[in-house]
């Protein structure tokens, strides 16, 4: 063997681990940029609902006046864009963080500084985007940004928009090649992709998704800020530019977008359904085969957003054909979940409750979904509320509740304390009830011709009615929020202790403490089989009815929690935080040239610092070499510069 | 050694190369996308130059082989790491970013070219894209030659083992793929359209 010698030390140590808000800002943990990636996303979905209950209050009666039109055009596109890229998808992604590695056996991501640069990313491209509403005005141009309305407008608001979202997708495409390498590499003995849990086969076809799909927005959001900035002519029809380009580039992204936001919702379900039915999720390898399927698919069919954009009918049958098909793979998937309830020993909890409403609504969203493959019924209701109820039938009765699911389902793993049941059924129903009272009737206002994105309806057109019940609807779900906030603050301070296996799981995360320790495994767990938890817990009788094996597979870290496990782990960095600072330096500075060029100067040497600090940090220090423990976790280097030095010694 | 298992995981994957080829996959389509705008918007020239005028395929095919060239002085500098010969790899890895270099500087000097016989950023669409296109591409460039000049100064500083040296593999990949990005868009954008 040969001699390993210490790396000269060229660059500044990194900060010890510790608490408070420094360990936070510092933080490299899975499990702590999850919590956060959670809690911010929570905070941008009570704003992107406040929106909506403007929204909601404007349209209760014909001829509104609680806003002006442009305010309103602010406000619907701000509530798209908050739920879309500030909610739902780091929701997602909050999901993902923390459970991902620990269900593979892992003790963090690949690459943990990486982690920690694609959340405070994503924070600091949100609140960019947000900090708009102080600096001249929310976006105004709908969360799809068609050309001429973002090309052509003067004041700022669409370049806030553009560059957002840029923002956003950078975080984004590093969280996604950061999971795709975590789920391929770092997995424990044993763990064999066909015995992944489901929640992440979706994260990992998810992060496809997102390699795939993010850079053709990303082109055309460059091109969008290039037309407003530099007077490129990508959009100008007067010129021979072609704004259906802008729809082609947005929709080849927006629809795989739709599985980004609805896949790991079907993750969570896959996993809370048999949990709660005590039976293995039925037909496992379909499941997965159709998530995957849905993933390929859903690359094919982004032109049915644009049947009234002009294709000609071979397109326009092509797209609606391949539209249909996708409805198979999610079909199956529906069965399976069925399947797995069929016959079960099922209890009613909260967690189980959302599962099976998520079903249920999502079912209901794929078939208004179906209608609109075939072209003539789309022709009629595009840009409807038919349109609006269909969407958020699969993004929030399927997204939502499969987010609340996991919620309920997971709380108690990562705060160590159980969500209250009864609270959370009264959550259940609330928005169970409001949420239908507030969709349902856009399906028949859509049908009857009303258009979505108008200010205000005239009286006498017979849409009076349903729009003043899905008023109250959206007061309902905001009433159900307001009960789930109040679940989650007074159950973290006073709930019923979690405990390591509160539900009787079948995955690797309750065999550790709640919340599990920094390490995640004192010893890394060796995989024999799918839901490998539930049978070293029990053995069949001969009815194949489970039996209670004698056994206590648990981690030693939830046996004995003050034990000295001596696992080394990544220390924190301040870079991260940094680098995302100079990104969002530099991006604001764009915004006011030519004042802005020493701002994006700032912006730019923070960067640099970052960058070359990150690249040189002594990762090690002061924890020694982690490399040498068990197989799960090999940390360090997320970067991509060259000069990573510092790693190990050389020979 | 240490290091070296430490890199291999229980699916024998190398970390910093799973990423790095998965980081690649989403630029090619970002590429696919670029090149898609130019096709669409190749003949729209709002009354300005068009390819035709325009293209001197003799420079481009010069500028073209040097750039090609760099990827085998890379393969050269990969090759002197695997032997852990510190100065052959400096000298290979300099000249892939000399190299790199020359092309940028072609690349400047087409520009400034073209915006001399009047095709600007704002002339027509498809003055647009093949601004985008190539300038985008020619960004790639110059981010290699900063990792390869950065990569130069670690060896100088500390050595460029083969247990830390991960990076000349993941610094390799990076510029074989812009190299592989160009011929496409030289046969596509260049020779194609005249």
């Amino acid at each position: 063997m040969a001699t390993i010698v210490e790396a000269p030390p060229i660059a500044p140590s990194p900060p010890a681990p510790r608490g408070g808000i420094w360990g936070w800002l510092t933080s490299v943990d899975h499990k702590k940029i999850g919590i956060m990636y959670g809690i911010s996303a929570f905070i941008f979905f009570v704003l992107g609902g406040i929106e909506a209950l403007v929204i909601r209050w404007q349209l209760a009666v014909p001829d509104g006046t609680l806003v002006n039109e442009e305010v309103y055009n602010q406000l619907f596109t701000m509530h798209g864009t908050t739920m879309v890229f500030l909610f739902v998808m780091p929701v997602s992604a909050a999901f993902g963080n923390y459970f991902v590695p620990i269900m593979i056996g892992a003790r963090d991501v690949a690459f943990p500084r990486l982690n920690a640069l694609s959340f405070w990313i994503f924070i600091s491209g949100g609140i960019f985007i947000s900090s708009s509403f102080f600096l001249g005005g929310f976006p105004d141009g709908a969360w799809v940004g068609y050309s001429p309305l973002s090309t052509q407008s003067e004041v700022i608001r669409m370049d806030f928009w553009a560059i957002g979202l840029l923002i956003l997708g950078v975080a984004s495409l590093l969280g996604a090649v950061n999971f795709i390498t975590t789920i391929f590499t770092m997995r424990a003995p044993g763990m064999t992709l066909f015995r992944m849990p489901v929640f992440v086969w979706m994260q990992l076809v998810v992060a496809f998704l997102l390699a795939f799909s993010l850079p053709l927005v990303t082109v055309g959001l460059f091109q969008v800020i290039l037309d407003r900035n530099f007077g490129t002519l990508f959009y100008d029809a007067a010129t021979g530019g072609d704004p259906i380009l802008w729809q082609h580039l947005f929709w080849l992204f927006g629809h795989p977008e739709v599985y980004i936001l609805i896949l790991p919702a079907m993750g969570i379900v896959s996993e809370v359904l048999p949990t709660f039915s005590r039976k293995p999720l039925f037909g496992y390898q379909f499941v997965v085969f159709a998530g995957a399927a849905i993933g390929f698919l859903g690359f094919g069919v982004w032109a049915h957003h644009m049947f009234t954009s002009g294709l000609g009918p071979v397109a326009e049958t092509a797209f609606g054909l391949m539209t249909m098909t996708i409805a198979v793979p999610t079909g199956i998937k529906i069965f399976n979940w069925v399947g797995t309830m069929w016959g079960g020993n099922i209890s009613f909890t909260t967690p189980m409750l959302f599962s099976i409403g998520f079903v249920a609504m999502f079912t209901i969203g794929g078939l208004s979904g179906v209608t609109h493959s075939i072209v003539p019924a789309d022709t009629q209701q595009h840009d409807s509320y038919y349109v609006v109820a269909h969407f958020h039938y699969v993004l929030f009765g399927g997204a939502v509740f499969g987010i609340f699911a996991g919620v309920y389902y997971w709380f108690g793993k990562v705060f160590g304390r159980m969500l209250d049941e009864t609270i959370g059924k009264w959550h259940f129903w609330l928005m169970f009830v409001g949420f239908n009272l507030t969709f349902a009737p856009m399906h028949l206002l859509g049908l009857n011709g009303m258009p979505r994105r108008i200010a205000t309806y005239g009286d006498g057109l017979g849409w009076n009615y349903w729009n003043f019940m899905a008023t109250i609807g959206s007061f309902i779900i905001a009433l159900s929020i307001l009960v789930f906030l109040i679940n989650a603050v007074r159950s973290y301070r006073r709930g019923v202790e979690a405990g390591a296996d509160p539900w009787d799981g079948r995955t690797l995360e309750w065999t550790t403490s709640s919340p599990p320790a920094d390490f995640n495994f004192a010893e890394v767990p060796v995989v024999e089989a799918i839901d490998d938890f539930w049978y070293k817990k029990y053995g069949e009788d001969e009815d194949h009815l489970p039996v209670r094996l004698d056994s206590n597979p648990l981690d030693p870290s939830a046996l004995a929690p003050d034990a000295d496990h001596h696992v080394h782990l990544p220390s924190p960095s301040y870079y991260p935080i940094m680098l995302a600072l100079g990104i969002v330096t530099l991006a604001y500075g764009f915004l006011w040239i030519p004042a802005g060029f020493l701002v994006m100067a700032i912006g730019l040497g923070i960067m640099l610092l970052a960058i070359f600090g990150w690249a040189l940090e002594d990762i090690d220090h002061p924890m020694g070499d982690r490399d040498h423990e068990g197989g799960g976790n090999d940390g360090g280097d997320g970067d991509e510069e060259p000069a990573g030095v510092g790693s190990e010694g050389s020979e | 050694m240490a290091a070296e298992v430490a890199h291999t995981t229980t699916a024998g994957l190398d970390i910093r190369k799973t990423a790095m080829w998965a980081f690649l996959a989403s630029e090619l389509m970002f590429f696919g996308a670029l090149i898609s705008t130019f096709l669409l918007y190749r003949g729209r020239t709002n009354g300005g130059p068009d390819a035709h005028e325009l293209f001197d395929i003799p420079f481009t095919s010069i500028s073209s082989f040097v750039l090609l060239m760099s990827s085998l002085t890379m393969v050269l500098a990969h090759n002197a790491w695997e032997r852990n010969d510190q100065r052959q790899l400096r000298l290979w890895l300099l000249s892939t970013a000399g190299l790199g270099m020359v092309f940028l500087g072609g690349q400047f000097f087409e520009f400034s070219t073209f915006v001399h016989e009047g095709l600007k950023l704002d002339t027509s669409p498809f003055g647009s894209s093949f601004y985008m296109l190539t300038g985008f591409h020619g960004a790639h460039v110059a981010v290699g030659v900063l990792m390869l000049s950065a990569m130069v100064i670690v060896s100088y500083r500390v050595g460029l083992t083969k247990s830390r040296g991960m990076n000349v593999e993941l610094v390799a990949l990076y510029w074989h793929f812009v190299d592989i990005i160009w011929i496409v868009i030289f046969t596509v954008v260049y020779l194609l359209q005249v």
